[in-house]
């Protein structure tokens, strides 16, 4: 039996789980409570975290406690804590339903964050497409405020909190935290350069933490229950549970809150299999950032960063994309390379040029008009934008595609020999 | 680009102007600009989906900012449009998940049914189809965004039982 | 100081300062484009990617900061791949169309392409074509040429501070523009030109008019303001194709003003005059200039039995060498009507004194300026370099009130005192408040005053800060109450240690000042216009613009018996008044000096031949000297003129003569404003400026 929904989808199962009397019937707000009761102290806090071993569920894995202890809480002057739930990464659907089911532990995450790095506000960065998300965590901060859980002087405390959501308004780079809080600012999502990086220089220039949705709603049950609890949920190296999305082939996809080092083969399991009983072909294990793996080395890997890492992947956002055995592999890269060419912010140039250059030669490919010397093309246009851009954006876009070309090189030589996919009988 | 349009002079006012407003207040004072966002997609949403340089200029007047930085963010943001669209925007996810489970099936169909490929507009400007990156949702896929609304797990007969309520 | 590694070679710095910087000090190449000192980093061409040990990526010199014991490759293979990978993406979608554009020979990216592009590209995709908006008389755009470096977006923002030009839309579809069609309006947009590296932004007058190699680069002071700015004239074939900053960090460090950059199409306009000519019997003959001279002298002869009867008016914008030798020229005949000052009305104060206009900063210390009160002035465009320092103190904190007739668009943020109430009574509200403030009370004639909440708060931060200024500009000096607003002026600046600014407007009229071109015993400007003389001698001046009360001026040149122009152009209305038409040498036709605000003599040479037979003034002047016999006229050399001239400093000045009543009027309305294309006859005759906005006072700063 593989445990499910232990931390941030816990009251998924209860009926509306997303109001404030369903969170603090199950033991919400009693950690935040004890904090402003002055129970907690913000280094006891950030040593918690470090035990737990709960890495940044957005997509790169860093050490929350650790980050959180980059800030200096008492330096003067007015410091943010921002939240990232702008989910925009194919494949990655987790957030919307922390947001939909449990935006309380968000709420509570969020305010203990700041609390520890000494924030009064907070916003959290919410695409614009998720309106019903958006309302209900726009609720779920009333709720909060109504019962003195954000506001001046919290219980009490004479802890100022306050929080806010900035909504998206369609552009995935401002899941990328610098293009973010530029847009928070009113300005293009475009990635600033680092150093600074948002802990000296973040928000309106001011001391910023920002984090995963994922990453601080899980912040509650770790305090509730202790470091340790979460951290022997996991695996070395990585504590705690992990939200995975579940989509493309197969019978029932859907968000999996399962334990750090799962096999993956029990989270297909869970998911219903592959569908119209088919075999699996190949994996994206961390959302389209991440690279393609066969079948073979998925089916032998657990779901942590480090097994993923040897299969020769990443767990990225934990958002696994499943493709059966008629999937033209091509197409994938075609359609994914059409993603990052309409996504990138323009600003750098490996980027703004490179990105186009993959997506054309792909779809020339796919059109049947490929040569030969285009795999070249591919490999050393994805070197030349790798490394060399300002954020993970024009990295991630080379990622799959080098990937692909190294497990499955045959399919795009047939392409341009046959015109056609391996599965085209025409 | 520059749109021949014109729209209602000082747009900005009354319900419009009090829903920017919240928006501004929430942000530090000095910092009206960060409510640009949420300006335009009110002021679009009030001007039958897309937005005018005029609206643009008014948005830029009442934030006290340049036109030009309105611009830059009005047209950065793939959820502002810049000419007309019909009254209800089919935003379909073009993504990976969603090609996975058969988007192509949701375009075919949408065609057959109202006569028109993504990026176009019915005749009777009610329908606009528009291809979109992924939404989020991929769960759900095949999915697409109408208004506020997700629609996910789309079939052909999903698209019939929606077609006939928007007939209503 | 740290020590890093560049290539092997050890090289100090300062930590932190960023890797690029510390590079080109040790004269280490890195390529870049996006990176400019004068700009905030962007770090977006990535052209700059070199190895530093130790990290796993090529990193942007420009952008990255110096640590200690830090080890740079930028010849290595690593970063040697990262800047052709990044050549080769500039490249792919940028038209190479050099056989055809502008900036061949002077552009960077094909200069960097020499060193870093490959020869023959992979990419055999359709390029970018990206289409044209017509961005007004000054700038020609081609935006498919653009590699998005955004130095022109930057400039706008941070400089210019106008944000004209932005960069919308996203990834491949980014464009740089000003995205609906709009002309630039800056007044200092022509540096656009000079930082864009590619051919995308070109100057409109230029284009297609010379290749880079084929110009000849003289240096040269820019004659349109008083800040005595630097420039290269490019000419091909003794003609002047163009004019660009020279860098200078003490004036306008790289930045020029559009009218120093563009009024050089006046200079090659055709309505020059080329030909000496004078008039017999009511019509002009062409003549040589030996006869031209003699005309000259027995006209002049025949009024001069009595000296008060010649008036001498000159332009400031003359050379100091020119300004010398007239006013030398007419004091050896006895003329004392000597007078270059055609706006001013109020001539109170030169009853007991000649207030030398001067800046009192050097332009560099401006920038530290922690008030400014500007009075009388539309500052940006009338000394648009003074006005950048002023936005840099802005945007440093330093706080600016504004008293003026109009609310002028500035491009930083301003208090502007109630415009009703009038400039008098705004100045003599703050002088009160400031008198309050410090406590004194001998200046009885303001008692009457009720200072207001806004000139308490301005009095109180001017007495407050330590380093604040007023400045008097153009409206101030062209109105009919100059000398109360000097007085209150100084008033104030003496009151609270501010320092007191009369702004010089012309290239040389400190220079004018220096060299007594000034009615010391005779009369000035107005006086011999409203009296009618019977002769005048005119140096550079159009009597129909370049004076307050132009109608007066051509009327008393009409009735005038005999007038001499030594001009530099020809027009119907200078051949209805005059007698004689010396045809002389623009500026950059001839040697000579300028002073500039600040009192900084500088020096140039001559660029170009002047057109057809026209002369250098001072050599016609100093043949005028000679055929009257003056003694001390046997200059052979421009410099031998400059080196008779004495420095004599402005003193305080005695304000005695001025009432101390303040006028019962608001005489705002009556003040002429000018537009700053307007100025001189040479910025009048360029066409390109002239089809600005700024070309017309009801249009200019609005865009
Ligand atoms: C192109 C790009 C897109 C990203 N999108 C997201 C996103 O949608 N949500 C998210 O939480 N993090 C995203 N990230 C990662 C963030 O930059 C950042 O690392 C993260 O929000 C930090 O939170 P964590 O430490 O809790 O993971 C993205 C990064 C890049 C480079
Ligand atoms: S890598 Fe792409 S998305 Fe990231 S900053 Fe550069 S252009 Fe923008
Ligand atoms: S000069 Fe450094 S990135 Fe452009």
């Amino acid at each position: 039996m593989v445990e499910q929904n232990e931390n941030c989808f816990r009251l998924n199962h209860l009926e509306n789980s997303w109001d404030i009397e369903t969170y603090v019937a199950n033991g919400g707000y009693e950690v935040w409570k004890k904090v402003l009761a002055g129970e907690l102290e913000p280094s006891e806090i950030i040593e918690e975290v470090k035990t737990s071993n709960l890495r940044g569920r957005g997509g790169a894995g860093f050490p929350t406690g650790l980050k959180w202890s980059f800030m200096n809480r008492y330096a003067p002057g007015q410091k943010y804590i921002v939240c990232n739930s702008d989910e925009g990464e194919p494949g990655t659907f987790k957030d919307r339903d922390i947001l939909r089911y449990n935006p309380h532990a968000l709420v509570e995450g969020m305010a203990i964050a700041a609390y520890v790095i000494g924030a009064s506000a907070g916003y959290n960065y919410i695409r614009g497409e998720f309106w019903e998300p958006y309302q209900r965590f726009n609720n779920a901060i009333k709720q909060a405020r109504e019962a003195g859980f954000l506001g001046e002087n919290l219980l009490g405390s004479g802890f100022d909190f306050d929080l806010f959501t900035h909504l998206g308004a369609g552009a995935y780079i401002c899941g990328e935290e610098t293009a973010l809080i530029e847009s928070i600012e009113g300005k293009k999502g475009q990635p600033r350069f680092k150093p600074p990086f948002p802990a000296s220089y973040g928000l309106y220039g001011k001391p910023t933490t920002i984090n995963n949705t994922e990453t601080l709603a899980s912040i509650p049950m770790i305090l509730a229950k202790g470091g340790d609890w979460f951290n022997d949920l996991g695996v070395h190296n990585a504590g705690g549970t992990k939200c995975y999305s579940m989509s493309g082939h197969v019978n029932n996809p859907g968000n999996f809150e399962v334990r750090m080092g799962t096999p993956f083969k029990d989270l297909l399991e869970l998911s219903g299999g592959i569908w119209k009983g088919r075999q699996l072909k190949a994996v994206i294990p961390g959302g389209a950032s991440t690279a393609i793996l066969p079948a073979a080395k998925a089916l032998e890997m657990n779901m942590d960063y480090d097994s993923i890492a040897k299969a020769g992947s990443f767990l990225g956002a934990g958002s696994v994309i499943i493709m059966d055995d008629q999937t033209d592999i091509v197409k994938v890269m075609q359609n994914l390379s059409h993603f990052y060419w309409d996504e990138s912010c323009g600003q750098c140039t490996p980027c703004r040029e490179g990105t186009g250059w993959l997506y054309r030669v792909l779809t020339r490919i796919v059109e049947g008009k490929g040569k030969l010397e285009d795999i070249q093309a591919l490999k050393d246009v994805s070197g030349k934008i790798m490394g060399n851009v300002i954020c993970g954006l024009g990295d991630a876009a080379t990622i799959g595609l080098t990937s692909a070309l190294e497990h499955f090189e045959d399919e795009f030589v047939h392409y341009i020999e046959h015109g056609c996919s391996i599965y085209d009988r025409s | 680009m520059s749109s021949t349009t014109t729209s209602p002079k000082n747009f900005i006012q009354g319900d419009i102007k009090a829903r920017i407003d919240k928006w501004i207040a929430i942000y530090p004072e000095e910092q009206k600009k960060s409510a640009v966002m949420s300006a335009l997609r009110i002021v679009q949403e009030c001007h039958n989906g897309y937005l005018t340089n005029d609206l643009m200029d008014q948005v830029a007047t009442y934030l006290e900012i340049t036109p030009m930085e309105v611009y830059e963010v009005a047209t950065f943001y793939g959820n502002y449009e810049h000419a007309p669209v019909g009254e209800i925007k089919l935003c379909i996810c073009n993504s990976i998940s969603c090609m996975l489970r058969g988007n192509q099936g949701i375009y075919d169909y949408l065609e057959q049914k109202l006569g028109i490929k993504p990026g176009e507009t019915t005749a009777d400007g009610r329908f606009t189809i528009k291809k979109v990156e992924c939404l989020g949702a991929c769960g759900g896929a095949p999915m697409m965004q109408v208004g506020k609304d997700y629609h996910e797990n789309l079939t052909n007969q999903s698209i019939d039982l929606l077609l006939a309520e928007w007939e209503k | 100081m740290v020590k890093i590694e560049i290539n092997g070679q050890v090289v100090e710095a300062q930590e932190g300062c960023m890797l690029i910087d510390v590079a080109d000090d040790a004269q280490i190449q890195i390529p870049r484009f996006c990176y400019h000192k004068k700009l905030s980093i962007a770090a977006n061409c990535r052209m700059c990617l070199v190895e530093v040990e130790g990290a796993w990526k090529a990193l942007p010199a420009c952008a990255t900061p110096v640590t200690d014991g830090m080890k740079v490759h930028t010849k290595s293979a690593k970063a040697i791949s990262a800047q052709k990978s990044v050549m080769e993406f500039l490249l792919i979608n940028h038209p190479l169309d050099c056989p055809i554009c502008d900036q061949g020979g002077e552009c960077e990216l094909q200069d960097v392409a020499m060193d870093y592009g490959d020869d023959v590209s992979r990419f055999t995709e359709a390029k970018r074509v990206v289409s044209d908006s017509n961005a007004g008389p000054l700038i020609k755009t081609d935006m498919t040429r653009c590699i998005h470096c955004t130095r022109c977006v930057r400039f706008g923002q941070e400089v210019a501070g106008m944000m004209e030009l932005g960069a919308t839309g996203r990834s491949e579809w980014m464009e740089i523009g000003t995205y609906i069609e709009k002309s630039i309006t800056s007044e200092m947009s022509g540096n656009m030109i000079d930082l864009c590296p590619v051919g995308a932004l070109t100057s409109k007058p230029y284009r297609y008019t010379a290749r880079a190699w084929e110009l000849i680069a003289h240096k040269s002071i820019a004659a349109h303001d008083s800040m005595g700015s630097h420039i290269h004239v490019h000419s091909k074939n003794n003609e002047i194709k163009r004019v660009v900053p020279r860098e200078n960090e003490a004036i306008n460090e790289v930045w020029l003003s559009d009218r120093d950059r563009f009024s050089y199409e006046g200079i090659n306009s055709d309505t020059r005059l080329t030909q000496p000519l004078i008039k017999q019997n009511g019509s002009w003959n062409i003549v040589d200039w030996e006869t031209a001279l003699e005309f000259t002298v027995a006209g002049l002869q025949k009024t001069l039995v009595n000296s008060q009867d010649i008036g001498v008016l000159a332009s400031a914008s003359s050379t100091l060498e020119e300004l010398h030798l007239l006013q030398k020229l007419a004091r050896g005949v006895g003329i004392e009507n000597i007078d270059f000052r055609h706006r001013q009305v109020d001539f109170t104060i030169d009853q007991t004194d000649f207030n030398v206009p001067t800046l009192a900063h050097e332009i560099v210390d401006v920038e530290k300026l922690e008030v400014v009160l500007i009075v009388g002035s539309y500052l940006r465009k009338e000394l648009p370099i003074l006005n950048h320092r002023i936005r840099k103190a802005f945007l440093e904190g330093a706080k600016i009130a504004v008293v003026n007739p109009i609310d002028f668009d500035f491009n930083y943020k301003t208090t502007l005192l109630n415009i009703e109430s009038g400039m008098v009574f705004n100045l003599a509200g703050i002088a009160k408040a400031v008198l309050d403030i410090v406590g004194e009370t001998d200046q009885t004639w303001l008692n009457s005053i009720q200072p207001t909440d806004e000139h308490i708060a301005i009095a109180t931060t001017l007495v407050d800060a330590k380093k604040s200024s007023i400045m008097l500009g153009q409206i101030s000096q062209m109105h009919a109450d100059y000398s109360v607003l000097q007085k209150l002026a100084s008033i104030i600046a003496e009151s609270s240690s501010t320092t007191l600014n009369i702004l010089p407007l012309a290239a040389n009229e400190v220079g004018a000042h220096l060299v007594n071109f000034l009615p010391k015993l005779g009369k000035n400007s107005a006086q011999m216009i409203k009296d009618g003389l019977k002769a005048f001698i005119n140096m550079n001046i159009e009597v129909e613009a370049d004076f307050t009360d132009a109608d007066a001026a051509v009327n008393a040149m009409n009735k005038a018996e005999f007038v001499v122009n030594l001009t530099a152009f020809d027009s119907d209305l200078q051949r209805q008044y005059a007698d004689v038409m010396l045809p002389i040498a623009t500026y950059a036709e001839t040697a000579g000096t300028f002073v500039n605000a600040t009192g900084l003599k500088q020096s140039f040479k001559m660029s170009v031949e002047p057109k057809g037979d026209a002369k250098a003034a001072w050599k016609v002047l100093r043949v005028l000297g000679n055929m009257f016999d003056i003694a001390g006229f046997d200059y052979v050399h421009s410099n031998e003129v400059l080196s008779e001239l004495l420095d004599n400093t402005a003193d305080k000045v005695d304000f005695s003569a001025v009432s101390s009543q303040l006028p019962t009027s608001n005489n705002d309305s009556k003040v002429q404003i000018i537009s700053p294309y307007h100025v001189d006859a040479v910025v009048r005759r360029s066409p390109s400026l002239q089809a600005t906005p700024d070309a017309d006072p009801a249009t200019m700063g609005r865009g």
